[in-house]
């Protein structure tokens, strides 16, 4: 393999209903970075059934280019047809790293794209980093649950490929001034490549979900609520005084307090917000792995011991069903 | 309906601890589980051959003793297991494993005369934390697939329909058969054993599927397994650094700690 003739970073920008997800949009800076540091570009990669909106949002985003392929086969996300447009582009252009936001629908066609290529693919990455001499990217991800730490490396095969954890980059100011090349490509899938057909899709009620990952402020429940009911009297009223999002451990969930859609840690989601406020999270390393990201970690625990406050900025020791009412009180008096 | 359920012997990570003074994982003393995504995998075979009157054959690749997790998978109704385990297997990544996987999946066909309908594995083991190993069984294969399932909903005329998560709801699938299926969490735990097969899987004999015999049937390709099979390589490896300070805010009260939080919170423009 001649890797002098890989170059570019792509990101393959995921679209739901035409339109650009954060999954694939927050790749484009850190991905802007590392290829800038190559001298290369980075390359949003867009396949749908009508591109045009996707194509202005990534080049806001900071997209030195665009490759966009529109056909009716990609009007809904299928494994197979993805991977054969995919494949296409690689062999066409020759990409040196290909970065896809490990969501539902990347950690589906990550795998099967790399298997195709026959190259390395790193799940699920937290740190990015690249070696300028050699152009291997340095992939870093957790792994055992979070307790473990492991950088690896894609050093005999191109294009490198990983996938990237939602919500740990974060998107530069959108500038829709910017302008960029866009390259449009025709693919159609040939009959019979895709072997799986959507039946139904069923989208949850959009005022009962929780954009955690959006929220800049989050306030979390956990074992300590004792019971759903805190979620209700504490957690929520305090929230809703910040303009916040409620969000879980996985002991709350698992103990059926409150939905998994509001679970934030390794099996959950991974936040960033302004302000993470963790009440009655003892803090295992499954969560901080969601969560320490955040750029103001607050721990209300009744145990001073609680691995939350090695992580936090400001705690309190105390009784949340206390604290938490009278912060909830104060906040009202200060925006009043 | 023949169905296969590929599963993974890990530690329990829920358990494992750091040493504070290396830094360093403590591995010793963390009892090794069935992965629980891939009981989940084998609960949805189990409740898919109860519907179909199949057969559910369990496969492992890993160690001599794990053993144990198709022990364990026969005890609660699997019928059949294959331990795929060997020293040119071990330092393999995703593509090399699921390479092996999937030449281990041809070669229990051939064992058993009789093709598989679907492959079931967890959406990710909880040591790697990947879920690579399904998808890129799958493309091994040249099989359709679905991933994070959560309920098989029918099965006829050689098409399986699915349940599966998406980001803000679910899917149906429907998939032509042979297809790998990967299986996230979902409401159905894996069963208990009963006495009487948890007896008959202590006497099992489980074939152990080496290298040396897949080679001597041409049936795999040694250079695409272990090290040498793997584009990517672990550089280091490392504990994640916590090494905040946090300011505990202490006042006569919990009411009045509160009130100085907000205090501190509102003069750094926090909120």
């Amino acid at each position: 393999m001649e890797f002098s003739e890989y170059k570019n970073l792509w990101v393959f920008i995921e679209t739901d209903d035409g339109k650009a997800v954060s999954g694939g949009l927050e790749l484009l800076n850190p991905g802007a970075q590392l290829a800038h540091r190559l001298g290369q570009q980075v390359v949003a990669v867009i396949l749908g059934k009508s591109n045009d909106e996707a194509e202005k949002t990534a080049i806001a985003y900071g997209a030195d280019s665009v490759i966009s392929v529109e056909d009716d086969d990609y009007e809904a996300y299928s494994t197979e047809g993805y991977t054969y447009g995919l494949v296409q582009l690689v062999e066409k252009y020759k990409p040196s790293i290909l970065m896809i936001g490990a969501t539902i629908i990347g950690r589906d066609l990550g795998p099967r794209l790399a298997c195709r290529l026959k190259t390395g693919l790193t799940a699920d990455c937290t740190e990015l980093d690249v070696d300028t001499e050699t152009g291997h990217v340095a992939w870093t991800r957790p792994a055992f649950g979070g307790n473990l730490m492991a950088t690896i490396m894609c050093e005999r095969t191109r294009p490198q490929m990983g996938t990237v954890r939602p919500g740990v980059f974060k998107k530069i100011a959108p500038d829709a001034s910017r302008t960029a090349k866009i390259s449009k490509e025709r693919i159609s899938v040939p009959e019979g490549q895709i072997r799986t057909k959507l039946i139904e899709s069923i989208r949850e009620a959009v005022a009962e979900m929780v954009k955690l990952e959006d929220a800049e402020i989050i306030v979390s429940g956990g074992r300590g609520l004792g019971g759903p009911e805190g979620f209700e009297t504490v957690i929520k009223p305090l929230a809703d005084a910040l303009g916040g999002a409620v969000g879980a451990s996985r002991a709350a969930v698992d103990s059926g307090w409150i939905p998994h859609v509001h679970q934030v840690g390794q099996t959950g989601k991974t936040v960033a917000p302004k302000i993470y406020i963790a009440c009655g999270i003892s803090g295992a390393i499954q969560h901080l792995a969601g969560m320490s990201g955040a750029d103001c970690i607050i721990a209300v625990n009744k145990d001073p011991d609680a691995p939350i406050f090695g992580v936090a900025d400001y705690g309190i020791v105390g009784d949340l069903y206390q604290i938490l009412p009278a912060m909830t009180a104060e906040i009202k008096k200060l925006k009043t | 309906m023949n169905i296969a359920v590929c599963v993974k012997q890990v530690p329990d990570t829920t358990q494992v601890k750091i040493d504070p003074v290396t830094n360093t994982l403590i591995r010793e003393g963390i009892p090794s589980i069935l992965n629980p995504f891939d009981g989940f995998a084998l609960e949805m075979a189990l409740r898919m051959k109860d519907q179909s009157d199949g057969t559910v054959t369990v496969i492992s690749m890993g160690p001599a003793q794990a053993e144990a997790v198709l022990r364990e998978s026969m005890a609660v109704g699997a019928d059949d297991a294959y331990l795929v385990s060997g020293r040119a297997f071990g330092g393999s990544d995703t593509l090399a494993t699921s390479y092996i996987l999937s030449c281990a999946v041809k070669a229990v066909e051939e064992n058993r005369g009789a093709k598989f309908d679907v492959v079931f594995c967890g959406k990710q083991a909880i040591d790697g934390d990947t879920g690579q190993v399904g998808p890129e069984m799958a493309e091994h294969l040249n099989y359709a697939q679905i991933t994070y399932a959560t309920e098989v909903l029918s099965c006829a005329d050689g098409k399986v329909q699915i349940r599966k998560e998406t980001a803000d709801g679910y899917d149906v699938l429907e998939a032509v058969m042979p297809v790998v299926v990967s299986v996230t969490k979902t409401p159905f735990e894996l069963r208990f054993p009963t006495v009487k097969k948890r007896l008959a899987a202590n006497r099992a004999q489980i074939p152990v599927i080496t290298p040396e015999d897949m080679e001597a049937k041409s049936q795999i390709d040694l250079a695409c397994c272990g090290l040498k099979g793997s584009p990517t390589k672990v550089k280091k490896s490392f504990t994640p650094v916590r090494s905040k300070i946090c300011n505990i805010v202490e006042e006569d009260s919990p009411s009045a700690s509160a009130v100085r939080l907000i205090a501190i919170l509102s003069n750094d423009k926090r909120i």
